[in-house]
């Protein structure tokens, strides 16, 4: 029983980890913006797929540092082409836009690598468990918490310690003002669309050494993703964090005593916080209205 | 109470001219007599009359609110299960099985509504997102009862007995297309009264100028969340007739992709026009049919669609010929 908790908690924790990653770059887009990323599921799967098809070359390694790059590259076209012409529009305007961007998206995919799964293959030294008795904990888990936890700590050090940093925090607290101070709001929200889809192509190559890669791999990400954004607090990037981790802990213990219900339990925990919390457990009075 | 009068003159000059209510209602009631000299069927224009009855519904919030729901999919699915439901397990009844389906759809919406009140804009739609989900995940998980992955089956829709006579709609057909015609027309009649009573003038001040409609002491969040019951029941009453219509109901019907659809058609026809969302259904559905014959990659090209519509066509059909006169 031990054992099977223990390998629910650690599934909790990476499941937790996606969302936090999906989740932050969905909340960074969002507070800037104001626009919800429908397509960031695919901006994953690109990752995923960008991994696939590098590392013959570049090697597991090299690919895991390009593929995201290359992601956010994409995104800075996307948002420079598309996205930005619709900021000052009523919202019904970005949905549909990012929307229509995550079918061709997977279309696109579909074409390219085809409709079945695809494996990304890993070092040797990661397909490793740590040890006999924990023989269901592989160092790839270990690793891939870790390279979530340093690249969650790097966005919230560069957030909170550098100069583009402070101008994303002050524009989403107030964009107007930010412009008034001569600082160029346009490059500052490309860039942000690009931290965000950066952050996607990370989860994607990440995700691809766990459960392989296909076309529709980031479909079941997205809508937990926009639950630990509200369960969070809209607004609040530490809300996001803390509200990916939980619903994902929820999901993986529940599974320990009542498998059917852990999606359920997800959105008890959103319906419970619109009920009780609407601001989300984090989130600043008004930022929802 | 400027306010509430404002959007009236432009709505008016838009499609609610006679001879366009006339050229409508014409074309909906002879549709079984020209579709198939155009390669159409009868069954591609009864999916036109549901799917702009929901779109229809969802613009009551979207159009004439201001309020985005891109959920209107859950709603639409649970009138469909709560109409396949019914059929399957509890009575043989077309009529009982679509009023439960209604109130199943509706019902849901109104208790959700008053969770988000609150929210706005792009807040609002990413909770009627994320609630939506959980009726698609629900009808995916709980195989016994819902059919699962597979969607319902084993149900039909009956002939309806009124006094002592039977109207037999258990085939396809013309006399199906007249059956979803005519509720159709009631339900939009009833929309249209809805929209042109002082509560539908006061959810378009709401559109228009919400904190002045705040100052003038109407209750937004109240109106808000009744425009959102209502729009929520219309939708769920074309959600049954889609069950009926397919003796069928899956769990793609509940999928936030089909909100999606829903809100592209009433943007295709024009949001702000009240028979944009049938004329955006109508050539949604059009397009879907033809494309998704032509090639296996019609995602793409239903993309495509959406994102030629956000760039280039953001006004809709009949939104586009209203604007010289809005100013």
């Amino acid at each position: 029983m031990a054992q099977v908790i223990l390998f629910n908690v650690t599934n909790g924790l990476i499941i937790g980890a996606f969302y936090v990653l999906m989740a932050l770059g969905l909340s960074l887009i969002l507070n800037l913006s104001n626009v919800i990323n429908f397509a960031h599921g695919n901006f994953l799967a690109l990752g995923g797929y960008l991994a696939f098809a590098l590392s013959p070359t570049l090697g597991y390694w090299g690919a895991l540092l390009v593929s995201p790059l290359l992601v956010g590259l994409i995104g800075v076209a996307v948002e420079r082409l598309m996205v930005r012409r619709i900021y000052n529009r009523d919202p019904v305007y970005s949905l549909l836009l990012t929307f229509g961007l995550a079918f061709v998206m997977q279309d696109a995919a579909r074409y390219i690598w085809g409709p079945n799964g695809l494996p990304l293959g890993l070092p040797a030294v990661l397909a490793q468990p740590i040890s006999a008795d924990l023989f269901f904990i592989t160092w790839y888990r270990i690793f891939m918490v870790t390279v979530v936890i340093v690249s969650v700590a790097g966005l919230f050090a560069f957030l909170r310690y550098t100069r583009i940093g402070l101008r994303i925090r002050a524009g989403t607290l107030d964009l107007e003002t930010v412009a008034t101070l001569g600082i160029n709001v346009r490059h500052l929200r490309t860039f942000n669309f690009a931290v965000g889809c950066f952050l996607a192509g990370l989860s994607g190559v990440l995700a691809a050494g766990q459960i392989g890669l296909n076309p529709n791999m980031g479909d079941d990400l997205l809508v937990p993703s926009f639950i630990a954004i509200i369960v969070g607090g809209v607004g609040s990037l530490i809300g996001t964090l803390f509200g990916g981790l939980l619903i994902g802990m929820a999901a993986a213990l529940t599974t320990v005593f009542y498998p059917a219900a852990s999606e359920a339990v997800i959105y008890a925990i959103l319906m419970a916080v619109l009920l009780i919390r609407p601001r989300g457990l984090i989130g600043e009075e008004g930022m929802l209205s | 109470m400027s306010t509430a009068i404002i959007a009236a003159p432009e709505r008016r000059a838009a499609d609610r001219h006679p001879l366009v209510l006339i050229a409508i209602w014409a074309a909906l009631l002879t549709v079984p007599f020209w579709l198939p000299f155009l390669g159409g069927y009868t069954a591609l224009a009864g999916r036109v009359l549901v799917f702009g009855l929901a779109a229809m519904g969802l613009n009551m919030l979207l159009g004439f609110t201001g309020v985005l729901s891109f959920g209107h999919a859950a709603y639409f699915g649970l009138g469909a299960y709560g109409a396949g439901l019914t059929l399957r397990y509890v009575v043989h009844s077309t009529p009982l099985a679509m009023l439960a389906g209604t109130l199943l759809g509706g019902l849901a919406g109104t208790l959700f509504g008053l969770l988000i009140v609150r929210r706005r804009g792009v807040y609002f739609a990413m909770c009627t997102i994320a609630f939506g989900q959980l009726w698609y995940y629900l009808a995916y998980s709980w195989n016994g009862f819902t059919g699962g992955f597979d969607g319902l089956r084993d149900f039909h829709r009956e002939p309806i007995g009124i006094g002592p006579f039977t109207l037999d709609i258990t085939q396809g057909g013309a006399t199906f297309y007249y059956f979803l015609l005519a509720i159709f027309a009631i339900a939009v009649a009833l929309m249209g009264l809805i929209l042109r009573a002082p509560f539908g003038r006061t959810l378009v001040a709401i559109r228009e100028n919400e904190r002045r409609a705040r100052f003038l002491g109407i209750p937004v969040e109240q109106h808000i969340w009744l425009s959102f019951s209502i729009s929520c029941f219309f939708t769920a009453l074309a959600g049954t007739l889609y069950a009926l219509l397919n003796n069928f109901a899956d769990p793609m019907t509940l999928h936030y992709s089909l909100s999606g659809y829903f809100v592209v058609m009433t943007v295709i026809g024009g949001m702000r026009t009240f028979w944009g969302p049938l004329l955006g259904a109508a050539v949604f559905v059009m397009l879907q049919d033809y494309i998704s014959s032509m090639t296996v990659n019609w995602m793409s090209f239903i993309g495509v669609i959406f994102i030629l519509v956000v760039l280039f066509f953001p006004r809709g059909l009949l939104g586009t010929r209203r604007r010289p006169a809005a100013g």
